[in-house]
């Protein structure tokens, strides 16, 4: 339920730990409630969501889960660095770790800046960082990757990529389907429901097209 | 809880406030500047200062910690950092007492400047002693600060957060008995003038002004320091791990 709609009328699906999974739809489809959901944070009316072995948002997964929400979520009147600092302290996290997390995003020459000062793309990275400080075991990604330069998205990909290969569960959303390719398993959603999992080639095969794109399109068309 | 978590939190608060200038410099220049209108209006009227100067030095930290905390609440909660916050291990106390902590100390910082001022320079007088009416200013600015963050649930916007100084405290200020003598209001005015926090906070005022430290003054402490642990509470009840 959110906003006293219900989004997600009757779902079931499993993320699994290891890989970058891509949770791609159009937009109001119900993706963002569907990361809150097991990020913890949305009201759920009925059903149950498990992460790690635990009950979505049971105050240990608050340590190993992490989210960046589309919004920005730091503090535009303290710098990049005051802003993990804080972070940091929240999670205990050893300082040595907010320089690691601040060049993994790019952002080291904007460290001293003011966030509110920052770019639209570099504002989101802010909070990517935020996110990244005390080595989430499961990072639940909303559209991270939107307005940022090509080279850099590039960086970030491959990043996750290394997050995923040490064992992390890394949940990323998009509309943009160019994005899905990049993945490793991919969730379709449409209208609040999964239409279609599996990795890229998988559903390329099973609808024999050569683009996740007419893929997307036919899926929905059967669903 | 946790105290690193609290003090984390305060320095984050302090820190904010420090880039923002003119909040600050107001912070400390408005309540002087008041004083000395107050000052210069009553010229010929010494006695309403005699009695309402105090007093004043007490209740301004009440009203701008209540606006400063309410709007930067109110950020936190539509800037998505408060979401943020929520699903880190953080308790929701060590959030409130971080916001307490930091306010009380530029409380303190503005009751100490405020209260220099207005005894030292503008003839501001109290028979009791003067380091109470500062303390009292930062048990008010506390008071101000636990409501301001319960009342920044209730609104969606920085322009509803404002109004709830004219619509929540300002009747508390006019009933508390700063204007009128709540003696002299009429009975049902008086029981509401009864029920309202901001009465107590300053009749303490009133009472360290005429050097009344008695029993009634302890009440008058213990009912507002009530009073802040319930809109702490009910604050507290307002921060919600999991949204709709």
């Amino acid at each position: 339920m959110r906003g006293g709609q219900t989004v997600l009328p009757g779902i079931s699906l499993q993320v699994a730990s290891g890989c970058v999974t891509g949770l791609l739809g159009p937009s109001g489809s119900g993706k963002t409630t569907l990361m809150r959901s097991i990020v913890g944070v949305q009201v759920v009316a009925g059903g149950s969501v498990r992460v790690l072995g635990a009950p979505a948002g049971a105050p240990m997964l608050r340590q190993r889960v992490a989210y960046v929400t589309q919004a920005p979520s730091v503090y535009g009147d303290l710098t990049v660095v005051e802003n993990l600092r804080y972070f940091a302290r929240i999670l205990g996290v050893n300082r040595t770790r907010i320089a690691e997390v601040i060049a993994s995003v790019g952002l080291a020459d904007r460290a001293s800046r003011i966030a509110g000062n920052l770019s639209g793309g570099e504002r989101t990275r802010a909070s990517l960082a935020v996110a990244l400080l005390g080595e989430p075991e499961v990072l639940v990604l909303d559209e991270p990757t939107v307005g940022i330069d090509p080279i850099l998205r590039r960086e970030l990909w491959r990043m996750f990529y290394r997050l995923a290969e040490a064992g992390a569960c890394v949940l990323i959303s998009s509309h943009v389907m160019d994005e899905a390719e990049r993945c490793q398993q991919l969730l379709l959603m449409r209208g609040g429901e999964i239409i279609a999992s599996g990795s890229p080639a998988e559903l390329l095969r099973r609808t024999g097209s050569d683009k996740l794109e007419d893929t997307f399109i036919a899926l929905a068309e059967r669903a | 809880m946790s105290a690193r978590i609290t003090l984390a939190t305060s320095a984050r608060l302090l820190g904010q406030l420090r880039r923002d200038r003119r909040t600050l410099a107001m912070v400390f220049l408005v309540a002087p500047a008041l004083l000395a209108l107050f000052k210069f209006m009553f010229w010929h009227e010494p006695q309403v200062l005699d009695r309402v100067g105090a007093p004043m030095i007490g209740v301004f930290p009440l009203i701008m910690m209540f606006l400063i905390t309410s709007i930067a609440m109110l950020r936190e909660r539509t800037g998505g950092t408060l979401e943020r916050l929520m699903s880190l291990p953080l308790a929701k106390l060590d959030l409130l007492l971080g916001y307490g902590l930091a306010f009380a100390l530029l409380a303190a910082l503005q009751g100490v400047v405020t209260g220099a001022i207005g005894f030292g320079l503008l003839g501001v007088q109290a028979q009791g002693p003067v380091w109470a009416v500062v303390a009292l200013a930062v048990l008010n600015a506390i008071l101000g600060m636990a409501l301001g963050l319960l009342l920044s649930a209730f609104a969606r916007t920085e322009f509803q957060a404002i109004q709830f100084m004219p619509a929540v405290l300002l009747p508390q200020i006019l009933l508390s008995g700063l204007l009128l003598p709540r003696g002299k209001m009429p009975a049902a005015v008086h029981v509401i003038s009864s029920l309202l926090p901001v009465t107590y906070a300053y009749d303490a005022l009133a009472r360290v002004t005429a050097d009344q430290l008695g029993g009634h003054f302890l009440l008058d402490l213990l009912i507002v320091a009530g009073s802040i642990a319930a809109a702490l509470l009910l604050a507290a009840m307002t921060l919600r791990r999991r949204t709709g």
